[in-house]
């Protein structure tokens, strides 16, 4: 099953997990899942409209969906899904 | 450089101080002579502006500007080692302008002692070969990345929260931009600072180090930069990972079709509302109350629910007499709570509070009010005994 890597802002609306296994041929339905899983994280990734929110990322392995095909992207067993939300501390 | 600035050469006393530079070839004199004459800009300070001033200074940046404008407290020497504890209440700037001469006296430190904003970025930016973005908050992030892409100076960028960091280099000549990446802020609130999220104080040093290193490589024209890549690096599991950065053809700065020609009001864009000039209207206070009145109300035994919204590990730091439920499973514990009682909320500052207030008059509840300034203020008002964190 793909994996998603829960980054740390999100991990207290995915039960504190870093890692989530989650099923689907691609990357929506694996987002999907996630959701369902954990429903608090689904209004941190998507908006009203049920679009992926722009400042949030998702990655197959180290490619930016947006350069793929989005939320259809085609999704095997063996990939990794990473979310990489925008963070700003600096101080 | 223009063709008539004034040949440098490196005193004896920098020929000793950089003798580990100059035997490198990727350095060598050419590379120590071009470090001498770069200006390079920290933006910040604080807990990524002091490795970057540091490292910069001892490396042999030649002019090294600093915008801050904040004050030294005991709180940042957790992480901002360019400050000690001698320099609590002392301005950042100074502070640091203090340090780098020690480091070494051969830096050139100009210091901007304001808030970088629409009106003031691309003069203090000018002229400057390296932008080093060390700030805190989403506004002034896409004011560095608007001005140095409109400048056209490379953006050495990094960011952290809590055990993550995120650095790369944005707007060089072909290269993505903060907007390509990320073309809108998340909404205010959304994202915890560090200061409501905690920050391993460590985390800073490691990614300010890496925008440090990238500034110095831009500079010599050496190796690969990270133009291009974002690395993700997770203290707690020691992980490094490297995502792949384009530059989006939709980019509204940077793009083909960009959008956006000037500095615009990144508080409006980020959803921030700039301060109301007028004091807030009576309607909009008369949901808080004073610390004092709260332990006036806990001495005379007044028959009211008084609650910390905290996290346990913060209750543990200190409380203050006040039932726990953190702010993330109120809604879940509404139906434990009578809706006719009266309430007093709070938090370390009054933030979190305020929305935990926000919550219960929105579930019905009528009589609530939030404890103004938290328990930073009990302590300072009422019970100084209790410690700030």
């Amino acid at each position: 099953m793909p994996k998603i890597l829960i980054p740390t802002p999100l991990r207290q609306f995915a039960g504190g997990n870093d890692a989530v296994d989650a099923a689907g041929a691609t990357i929506g339905e694996c987002l999907e899942a996630l959701t369902t899983q954990h429903p608090d994280l689904r209004k941190n990734l998507f908006n009203d409209e049920g679009k992926l929110r722009s400042f949030v990322n998702i990655y197959l392995n180290d490619e930016d969906i947006r350069y793929l095909s989005k939320t259809g992207t085609a999704v095997k067993d063996s990939d990794t899904i990473s979310i990489v939300p925008s963070i700003a501390g600096g101080r | 450089m223009s063709a008539t600035a004034v040949p440098v050469a490196l005193s004896n006393e920098e020929v000793l101080r950089y003798s580990r530079h100059l035997i490198l070839p990727e350095v060598g004199m050419d590379g120590q002579l071009k470090l001498k004459q770069a200006k390079v800009l920290c933006i910040g300070t604080g807990g990524l502006g002091a490795p970057i001033g540091m490292y910069l200074a001892a490396a042999g940046i030649g002019t090294i500007g600093l915008v801050d404008f904040d004050i030294v407290d005991r709180t940042n020497l957790q992480r901002q080692i360019i400050h000690g504890t001698k320099d609590i209440g002392k301005k950042k700037l100074d502070s640091a302008a203090e340090t780098i001469a020690d480091i070494n006296p051969n830096v050139n430190v100009v210091k901007y002692e304001v808030a970088l904003s629409s009106e003031n970025a691309l003069q203090i930016m000018k002229g400057y070969d390296v932008v080093v973005d060390g700030t805190d908050n989403f506004p002034t992030r896409y004011l560095v990345n608007d001005a140095c892409v409109l400048l056209g100076i490379p953006n050495v960028y990094g960011s952290i929260f809590r055990f993550e960091g995120q650095s790369t280099v944005f707007a060089t000549k072909d290269g993505p931009c903060y907007r390509c990446l990320y073309p809108e802020p998340p909404p205010p609130g959304l994202v915890p600072s560090c200061a409501e999220g905690g920050v391993l104080g460590i985390l800073p040093g490691m990614i300010g180090v890496m925008q440090a290193t990238e500034t110095v490589k831009l500079i010599l024209g050496k190796g690969d930069t990270l133009v291009g890549r974002l690395v993700l690096y997770d203290a707690l599991n020691m992980r490094f990972r490297e995502m792949r950065l384009r530059r989006s053809p939709e980019c509204p700065i940077c793009g083909p079709n960009r959008t956006i020609t000037q500095l615009i009001d990144y508080h409006q864009f980020c959803g921030i509302p700039q301060q109301p000039a007028q004091p807030e209207p009576a309607a909009a206070n008369s949901g808080e109350i004073d610390p004092v009145d709260v332990k006036k109300l806990l001495d005379a035994k007044h028959n009211f629910v008084f609650i910390d919204v905290r996290e346990p590990h913060e209750y543990q730091i200190c409380q203050i007499g006040a039932t726990l439920i953190p702010l993330g499973t109120l809604p879940q514990r509404l139906k434990e709570l009578d809706p006719k009682a009266e309430y007093v909320m709070h938090c370390k500052s009054g933030m979190r509070s305020g929305k935990a207030c926000d919550l219960l008059r929105q579930n019905g509840f009528t009589n609530v009010r939030n404890m103004k300034g938290g328990i930073l203020a009990w302590s300072d008002k009422v019970d100084p005994s209790v410690p700030k964190y």
